[in-house]
């Protein structure tokens, strides 16, 4: 009998290394992912999110450490004996097998019986509004339709755990977007636990309830979408996730209720505490919406900057400034256009005072 | 002033494109196409003393073409020819057959080798050919003959109890001249026909498609016949024409690894011309065995071409 299962230890990722003959993919990786959630691997390629996914369904043999769903031990389980089912990136459709036939081809490796078959196979149809599609073949339909059919056909199973490797990487931008929202519906109604590969943050941070950021074979931070963009732990994470301003500078001041660090072209005075020492070299990550433009110079020595509009980009909804600071770096910041274009926009050339607030800020000391 | 002109383009049926095609399209008719209108002439032309005689002639200003059937109603009534081609067939499809259960596993690991080492099977493959086939046909002589070192095997094997049971030799130890020698000689002639076209469509395999087959719970057998074979349909069926058709109209092997059991149409057609020195019987009997082949084949085709169509 297989022990009772911890839902909030629903997988288990236990200390998991894949060395390829000396380079390591995977490099000492842990991970407890609670039953229900939809958990996202986001990094660029290379970073291992792949190889770990591998290894999940079994295409892949971990050098060492565990991997337990539900309680079972996966270890020696080769893929076909797996209680979980994977979406392929390229959905790897089966080109000669008709819709129908490629979601009931798990259900017949059951052995089920025919009628149960059908009935499944219709569920998952009508769960992808793909029942009219059922006669065609693979070819026979647009990328977005493939992507749903490749969707019914790993959740017909009913797996325990749905592993997707970079579900909308082969759609188009507009599509990607709705589809995102489309899947995680379908998911959060079956209600099966997801980890889900991407290298696309935006995908991640609206897929996914948590993230784990992937670099070079290890995590480097894992979170929900809102920490690891708020509080991004790593001058990396920071980098890699959205836009920011990172400046270099050293703790100055160094109090328990604020610090204050001194960068080449302005002074941050951050309204909390850090693990710090006087005098370290640190970085400030500062993200271009939570800046603020005016014309006049404020009264605050800190948290302002002065500097030229040298590019502009209108996006529609937001515009997005480069300054070009005293020392020649740039500083971005996007404004929301809540109000229609006015005449005293700030335009190229224009010399501004950029201003943000004391909790704006992140100190990363690494 | 003068209006620039666009630069004329040459006339659609010669452009660089049409002449790359036309000239092998040239080639057939002269050397395949002519060639068979010709015996298809002879098929139904009369035998004079020594030659053939023409199937028309003006005399008086009158036009007169005899076309003579005889040849056709003969080859249709007399069982000897129904028996060669039957035989043919048989042992043109035994053949295919035997290529395709050598050839289908040798493809598929060639395919899955490692890709530095795929250019060098492939020679392998193919280096049987800097030999005169002649010559490797002849070899087989030796090899089976009694005394041969294959023949030694086999009969230390006991597989001759097998080929016995089989009825495909006909005494024990005795592998020459039997429809086994033959069967030997064609499928090891035209294995690389079954090998190339295979190993040209497996490799071209979306290993993709295998591991999704695992991961809904197919074992690798069963995922090899599910996935592998049916997307390999294409290759077989061209490996299968390319030995199956030349296999029909052999006329060395049977000759040089045959026997008497193992009359064959390429045969039967060598008589007619040689030793019967009746060419118009030998054009009419090449003429069915063209037709034999060519109606099905055709109608394959238009039944692939259609289900292709359907596709779209």
């Amino acid at each position: 009998m297989t022990p009772p299962a911890d839902n909030a230890k629903f997988l288990q990722i236990k200390d998991i290394v894949k060395d390829f003959g000396g380079y390591k993919a995977v490099n000492n990786v842990n991970l407890d992912i609670a039953k229900g959630e939809i958990f996202a691997l986001l990094g660029s390629s290379g970073c291992g999110k792949t190889t770990l996914l591998r290894m999940l369904a079994g295409f892949e043999t971990p050098t060492s450490g565990r991997i337990i769903l539900n309680g079972q031990d996966l270890a020696g389980l080769p893929p076909y004996e797996r209680p979980l089912n994977m979406m392929f990136q390229s959905y790897a459709l089966f080109p000669h097998l008709t819709v129908w036939d490629n979601i009931a081809f798990g259900l017949k490796r059951d052995g089920l019986p025919a009628a149960q078959i059908g009935e499944r196979v219709e569920a998952v149809l009508k769960l992808v509004q793909l029942g009219k599609f059922a006669k065609r073949k693979p070819h026979q339909l647009s990328g977005g339709q493939q992507q749903r059919v490749a969707l019914a056909r790993s959740l017909a199973k009913q797996p325990q755990l749905l592993l997707l490797d970079e579900p909308l990487g082969a759609l188009d931008k507009k599509l990607r977007e709705e589809t995102q929202i489309e899947l995680v519906n379908i998911i959060e109604q079956v209600g099966v636990t997801c980890v889900m590969v991407t290298h696309d943050q935006e995908e991640a941070m609206t897929m996914a309830s948590r993230i784990a950021v992937m670099s070079e074979g290890r995590f480097l931070q894992v979170g929900s979408p809102g920490e690891i963009y708020e509080t991004p732990a790593t001058r990396f994470v920071a980098d890699f996730i959205g836009n920011v301003n990172l400046m270099d500078g050293t703790v100055e001041v160094d109090e328990a209720d604020h610090v204050i660090i001194g960068c080449q072209d302005c002074k941050h005075y951050v309204g909390h505490g850090i693990t710090g020492t006087l005098g370290m070299p640190v970085s400030v990550a500062l993200r271009p919406e939570k800046i603020a433009l005016q014309r006049e110079k404020p009264d605050s020595d800190f948290n302002a900057v002065v500097g030229t509009v040298q590019e502009l980009s209108y996006f529609g909804s937001y515009t997005v400034y480069r300054l070009k600071l005293a020392s020649g770096k740039q500083l971005s910041v996007s404004q929301a256009n809540i109000t229609r274009q006015r005449a005293d926009q700030f335009t190229w050339g224009d010399q501004v005072w950029a201003t943000w607030q004391p909790n704006s800020h992140v100190v990363l000391t690494q | 002033m003068s209006i620039a002109t666009p630069k004329s383009r040459a006339p659609g049926w010669w452009r660089g494109r049409t002449a790359v095609i036309g000239i092998p399209y040239l080639w057939l008719l002269a050397f395949f196409l002519a060639p068979f209108l010709i015996v298809l002439k002879y098929s139904v032309s009369r035998m004079g003393d020594v030659t053939v005689q023409d199937i028309s002639a003006v005399t008086d200003g009158a036009l007169t073409v005899v076309l003579k059937y005889a040849n056709f109603i003969f080859i249709l009534t007399d069982g000897l020819y129904f028996t060669a081609y039957m035989s043919s067939l048989k042992y043109a499809a035994v053949t295919t057959l035997c290529c395709l259960l050598i050839g289908y596993p040798f493809a598929y690991f060639m395919a899955r080798a490692k890709a530095s080492l795929q250019p060098t099977l492939l020679m392998l493959v193919m280096l049987p050919f800097w030999t005169s086939f002649l010559l490797r046909v002849y070899a087989w002589k030796g090899l089976l003959d009694e005394g041969g070192w294959v023949a030694n095997l086999l009969t230390w094997l006991h597989v001759d109890q097998a080929l016995l049971a089989m009825n495909v030799i006909e005494a024990q130890g005795k592998y020459m001249h039997t429809s086994f020698s033959l069967i030997v000689g064609m499928t090891y002639t035209y294995l690389p026909f079954m090998i190339l076209p295979l190993y040209s469509n497996l490799s071209k395999l979306d290993l993709r498609l295998l591991e999704a087959a695992a991961d809904l719970g197919a074992t690798p057998w069963k995922a090899f016949w599910l996935i592998t074979v049916p997307l390999s349909k294409a290759g077989i069926i061209a490996g299968s024409m390319l030995v199956f058709i030349p296999c029909v109209g052999e006329y060395v092997t049977p000759e040089l690894l045959g026997g008497p059991q193992t009359l064959m149409i390429g045969r039967v057609i060598w008589d007619e011309f040689f030793s019967n020195n009746d060419p118009p019987m030998a054009s009419a009997v090449a003429v069915i065995l063209v037709l034999l082949i060519v109606v099905p084949l055709a109608l394959f085709n238009k039944y692939q071409a259609e289900a292709q169509e359907a596709r779209k």
